[in-house]
């Protein structure tokens, strides 16, 4: 691509044209500095200090509501029959579709070799294991007993009772706490060697004594990085299969009920290329603002921008044509029942949530990413992004509500609307994310240290000593 | 086991991983073979300097793999078939096409943690003390910006005035000997 911006620009590599993924200049001791900065600082930004409070002040909504709800039960909800599945599926799914980008940038591009990844890697991880957090949330306090929540998972019990693995909801507790798992390990074990780092270059006792323990007695051995890369490859590699069939997983929940406007087979790839969408956006709706704050505008550049912003635009792309398909099949299938279901979704008494849907997941982002100055505009992408987010959330509506409230009998026909408690929860596990997210990027190296120094150029490796003659050129 | 007193080994540390992998290189052309690289970010080429090619972590994770999908599969057979039969729309009570789902989830579960797992144990972690760390530059630099080479006091070609000789015909910042 030919250089567009500034030809001066110190940020656009001469070479391709393309912004860089690191700002020239970077050495191996200011990239440590940088990042451990950060975290050792005696100095707390004040700013930190009022985010945690906000975050914190908007997660007691989650207790007030959750405490309430195991006094009184779900009846507090809006849910009813036939919308039996309300606020709660909706957000359990919005919010581990979310947590799909950070596994889809630590996993799949780091199998790709996109090594621009490892900027924001660290904190995409992050995102998604406390996105999973509050989407687990959700199931749990939706069974109507949740004391007795462990009954989902197979344990010998004197009931002799046991899970019945021919459903979909079964399926989900192995996807989901898999999902969970291997995430947290994937996301510590690439802390290991920051923390290292970080024992190293700790000076109060405290810190010390905490982030050795950490890391387990790291010490940045040869055989033990050979042994830790071929432990990330294999995560990588599992992480893979697993992130498509998580949402996959989720999507067979509604694609196995014969419910018309569920039991469709484009669910899956449709559910996972809406869960990176949506994964995507929160990434850059959390990047944008902590890159300013912190001042990290030299790792996370415009170059992660553009190339999150272009992933959107192809997986916005694919979720357009599920939309399409849809509305097609509900044509094609000639069966009156979907005709109806679609007719309803679009023009019955929820109809606006179609077309906020199709406002906010098509029509404002789709045309515009394909503009290079839009995709390097931070403020229009920071937009772009709370945009995707609240569109993806009315996709899930859409799906969960407009298709059950009026279904095969008019007779049984209701509507769904939600109680203060449905949004006091959801709200509530949108404090505690931010809670969590600003704990952590105090607390732990948000930018993966080792992985931004492989990518410096001063990682060549030269033939020295007499017989030096040509310079061998690192590959990866 | 080697005694755990006296000298562990003769450290020397290099600025650039150009000199470590050179360095290295030479170590083993003078017939050192107990001897470990220390770096900030993993560096290829000085494992292949000290011809560490192969580990066992893909093989750990291949087993713990085989492993979860043995157990979810026979755990979902015995379940659904002998312990708890439902009768669920007449299907078969072994419904194979549908316990893919978890046995596939318990594959990756299984082999995922094997891998992280494995990987730490194979390289004897958690373990908080090693006496390389007792070298007063080691922890200023190891895991922030300098390469480190360790030429170990077990290895038969090992002496105190010969090796540290050796080391300091490379351009090292500094060699030292690490106590136990």
């Amino acid at each position: 691509m030919a250089t567009k911006g500034p030809i001066n620009d110190p940020m656009i590599d001469p070479r391709t044209g393309e912004y860089a993924v690191i700002a020239p200049g970077h050495n191996f001791k200011s990239v440590t500095q940088k990042i451990a900065g950060i975290v050792l600082t005696s100095n707390t930004p004040l700013g930190w200090f009022f985010g945690l409070m906000v975050g914190g002040g908007v997660a007691t909504f989650l207790v007030i509501g959750v405490t309430w709800l195991f006094l009184k039960g779900v009846g507090i909800w809006g849910v009813t029959i036939p919308g039996a599945w309300g606020f709660a599926i909706i957000n359990f799914v919005w919010w581990i579709g979310i947590g799909h980008a950070g596994t889809l940038i630590s996993a799949i591009l780091l199998l790709f070799k996109q090594t621009w990844r490892n900027s924001i890697n660290r904190f995409a991880e992050a995102m998604t294991i406390f996105a999973v957090v509050c989407a687990g949330t959700f199931p749990l306090i939706h069974v109507g007993r949740p004391w007795l929540a462990y009954w989902l998972f197979p344990y010998p019990n004197t009931m002799n009772l046991w899970p019945q693995f021919r459903s979909p909801l079964a399926w989900d507790v192995f996807a989901v706490s898999t999902y969970a798992t291997i995430s947290i390990v994937f996301w510590y074990m690439g802390m290991i060697p920051d923390f290292g780092t970080l024992r190293d270059r700790a000076t109060m006792p405290l810190a010390k004594a905490a982030y050795g323990f950490l890391s387990l007695g790291w010490r940045g051995s040869t055989r033990h990085w050979i042994r830790y890369e071929s432990a990330s490859l294999l995560l990588a590699g599992l992480s893979t299969p697993l992130v498509l069939s998580v949402h996959t997983v989720i999507s067979f929940d509604f694609a196995v009920a014969s419910l018309p406007g569920w039991h469709t087979t484009i669910f899956p790839p449709y559910f996972v290329a809406g869960a990176v969408y949506s994964g995507f956006a929160m990434v850059l709706t959390l990047a944008i603002p902590i890159r300013k704050f912190y001042h990290l505008e030299d790792m996370v550049t415009l170059r992660h921008l553009d190339n999150m912003a272009k992933v959107m635009l192809a997986t916005g792309s694919i979720v357009a044509y599920g939309y399409g398909m849809e509305v097609f099949m509900a044509w094609y299938s000639a069966s009156h029942w979907e005709f109806f279901m679609m007719w309803n979704r679009m023009f019955g008494p929820l109809g606006w949530g179609y077309w906020i849907l199709i406002a906010t997941n098509i029509v404002i982002p789709l045309t515009s990413l394909w503009s290079r100055k839009l995709r390097v505009n931070v403020a229009w992408l920071f937009f772009i992004s709370i945009v995707v987010n609240t569109g993806m959330w009315f996709e899930r509506f859409v799906i969960v509500v407009t298709s059950l409230y009026r279904d095969f009998l008019p007779s049984s026909w209701g509507t769904y609307k939600a109680t203060k408690w449905d949004y006091m929860i959801y709200v509530g596990t949108m404090g505690l994310f931010t809670f969590l997210f600003f704990l952590f990027v105090r607390f732990l190296p948000m930018i993966p240290m080792s992985e931004i120094k492989m990518m410096l150029p001063q990682t060549k490796v030269k033939r020295v000593g007499p017989e030096a003659e040509t310079v061998i050129e690192r590959t990866v | 086991m080697p005694p755990r007193e006296g000298i562990y080994g003769m450290l020397a540390e290099f600025n650039t991983p150009s000199e470590l992998v050179y360095a290295t290189q030479q170590a083993r052309a003078a017939g050192y073979r107990r001897m470990e690289c220390y770096t900030p970010y993993p560096v290829e080429e000085a494992a292949e300097a000290l011809q560490f090619h192969t580990t066992r972590v893909p093989l750990v994770c291949l087993l713990g793999g085989i492993m979860g999908l043995a157990t979810a599969g026979l755990m979902e057979t015995w379940i659904n078939v002998w312990a708890y039969p439902l009768n669920i729309a007449g299907r078969p009570l072994w419904s194979w096409p549908a316990f893919i789902i978890p046995a596939y989830e318990w594959t990756i579960l299984f082999a995922g943690l094997s891998a992280a797992f494995g990987m730490i144990a194979l390289n004897g972690m958690p373990q908080l003390y090693h006496p390389v760390f007792n070298a007063p530059n080691f922890r200023n630099g190891a895991t922030t910006d300098k390469f480190f080479l360790c030429l170990e006091a077990t290895d038969p070609q090992f002496s105190l005035a010969g090796t540290r000789s050796f080391l300091e015909t490379f351009p090292a910042v500094s060699v030292v000997e690490v106590d136990h």
